[in-house]
């Protein structure tokens, strides 16, 4: 069917593909290994660097008296809702922003104001307004996103091709047509990326009000670890963090290039 | 007459200060009639075709069109929507209109069907050479079934050689269509190869500096008219009016 040098070209990008996966697997291979060889030749205090060893004996612990699932699902729960209602709102805010010019002028100082206040120090605030529990995670971790994705998703709004704008206009198209037809459509991409950022803010706020104020999840573990000096479960709750983050990532990827099919 | 403009007139308003871009601008469209309106680039020719077609509202002057004369506007590049078929892409001004109906979608479907275009009704745009995406445009503007085009440069974006083409084949869809036409462009061949009418345009602020009826021998497609003997005259002559300062 191919030509014999359309084949080794097939064969080159394959095996430069392996090549690049075979690196990345040896590089982690080589730190865990070097990790676990210096804290069993006493190179490094295990007390401070803990071991993969030890985290894996601290994840097997976790999971034989049934709190691993609870801690990560807590976390999870949270970040899933934190992340779909702040992208909601935020869409929607920025949606009306788009629609009423002049609300976004008014609102565009606020909006800069608050975009630049770290938000963890409303940290306090949120306590007293919405009491020490799951709602004051997801309020801070709605700080942490909405803003942002305000801000983003009213600038890709706003950058739509004035030319499309303008052949709508000429069919006479309502507002709301234009963004069901045009706006919305057209900002695919942008919306997408704005889903990943969203992400991984919601990840921070989620574990920042955990540190504030939590009585399980990833974000308690790590916190509660450093309180009684066990490294071994902050460290644990670290690794469970990025494999819960990635899987996260991965999983919008994939719906992503679902939905452009 | 189909169209009656009468002492157009519009004003720029900028924070710095105000520019008369457009100042007494009279004409009459025929039914059926192509005109062409040539001009020095920046002088408000497009201007004068937002007002006419309803984007933009004039300063003072008067446009008196027939009832139920329908307006399409055909504006520069293709705009079609990349993420939809190049079906649903003429029917974008339908669905706005809420005129989608089973008469409607056969109206565009025999559109394509006529201009070469049935078997890409299912493709996206991004599979299509530029001039067959300008087809698809001008389909998407005649879908509404408008009496007269506005054509504002509408082959700018395209390379000199399919402009040729794509011009010759707008212009044979806008004729047998028998749609009355305005067109805007800056290229003088172009607009002698095209128009029954040329008016030139002075610069800013942009009044009409002359009107030239074309009459060439043998008229027929835009580039067999590009052939008429009279061409290089109507050429020479519009090329001073415009005196171009290089």
């Amino acid at each position: 069917m191919f030509s014999e040098e359309h084949k080794r070209y097939l064969k080159k990008i394959r095996r430069n593909k392996f090549f690049v996966r075979f690196v990345q697997i040896l590089i982690i291979a080589i730190l865990l290994i070097s990790w676990q060889l210096a804290a069993d030749l006493g190179l490094i205090n295990t007390f401070i660097s803990s071991s993969p060893k030890a985290i894996i004996l601290t994840i097997v612990g976790l999971y034989n008296d049934g709190s691993l699932f609870h801690h990560i699902w807590v976390t999870l729960y949270e970040v899933i809702v934190s992340f779909v209602l702040g992208t909601i709102i935020g869409i929607l805010i920025a949606t009306l922003l788009w629609r009423f010019t002049f609300l976004a002028k008014v609102l565009d100082p606020y909006l800069t104001v608050l975009n630049s206040l770290p938000k963890v120090s409303l940290g306090p605030i949120i306590i007293i307004v919405a009491g020490a529990g799951t709602g004051s995670i997801i309020l801070m971790a709605l700080f942490i996103s909405v803003i942002i994705t305000i801000i983003d998703v009213h600038q890709a709004f706003m950058g739509t091709d004035s030319n499309k704008i303008r052949l709508l206009e000429s069919f006479k198209s309502s507002k709301t047509q234009m963004l069901f037809k045009l706006v919305l459509p057209s900002n695919y991409n942008n919306i997408i990326s704005v889903f990943k950022v969203n992400l991984s803010l919601t990840f921070i706020g989620v574990i920042m009000g955990e540190f504030l104020v939590s009585k399980a999840g990833v974000g308690y573990l790590i916190m509660y670890g450093s309180q009684v000096f066990n490294l071994n479960l902050v460290m644990t709750g670290i690794i469970l963090l990025a494999i819960m983050a990635s899987l996260m990532y991965y999983l919008i990827l994939f719906i992503e290039k679902r939905l452009s099919r | 007459m189909i169209l009656s403009i009468k002492d157009l007139r519009k004003i720029y308003h900028t924070k710095q200060n105000e520019i008369l871009a457009v100042d007494n601008f009279s004409f009459n469209l025929k039914e059926g009639e192509f005109v062409a309106i040539v001009g020095p680039s920046g002088c408000g020719k497009s201007t004068i075709l937002s007002i006419l077609c309803g984007l933009d509202e004039p300063s003072s002057g008067t446009i008196e069109a027939d009832k139920n004369l329908k307006f399409g506007y055909m504006l520069q590049g293709d705009n079609l929507f990349e993420w939809q078929t190049i079906f649903k892409n003429c029917l974008l001004g339908l669905e706005i209109n809420k005129e989608v109906t089973k008469e409607s979608k056969e109206y565009v479907k025999k559109l394509l069907k006529t201009y070469g275009l049935e078997e890409f009704m299912d493709a996206y745009p991004s599979n299509l050479s530029g001039g067959m995406r300008q087809r698809v445009s001008l389909i998407r503007t005649l879908a509404t079934k408008p009496d007269l085009l506005f054509l504002d440069e509408p082959f700018s974006a395209l390379d000199y050689q399919s402009r040729l083409a794509v011009s010759d084949d707008v212009y044979k869809i806008i004729k047998k269509e028998k749609k009355s036409a305005i067109m805007v462009t800056h290229d003088i061949s172009e607009a002698i190869s095209m128009a029954d009418r040329i008016i030139v345009l002075s610069k800013r602020p942009s009044t009409i500096k002359s009107i030239y009826e074309i009459k060439l021998t043998n008229r027929s497609t835009p580039i067999n008219n590009r052939k008429a003997k009279e061409f290089s005259k109507y050429y020479d002559m519009i090329w001073k009016d415009i005196d171009y300062h290089v």
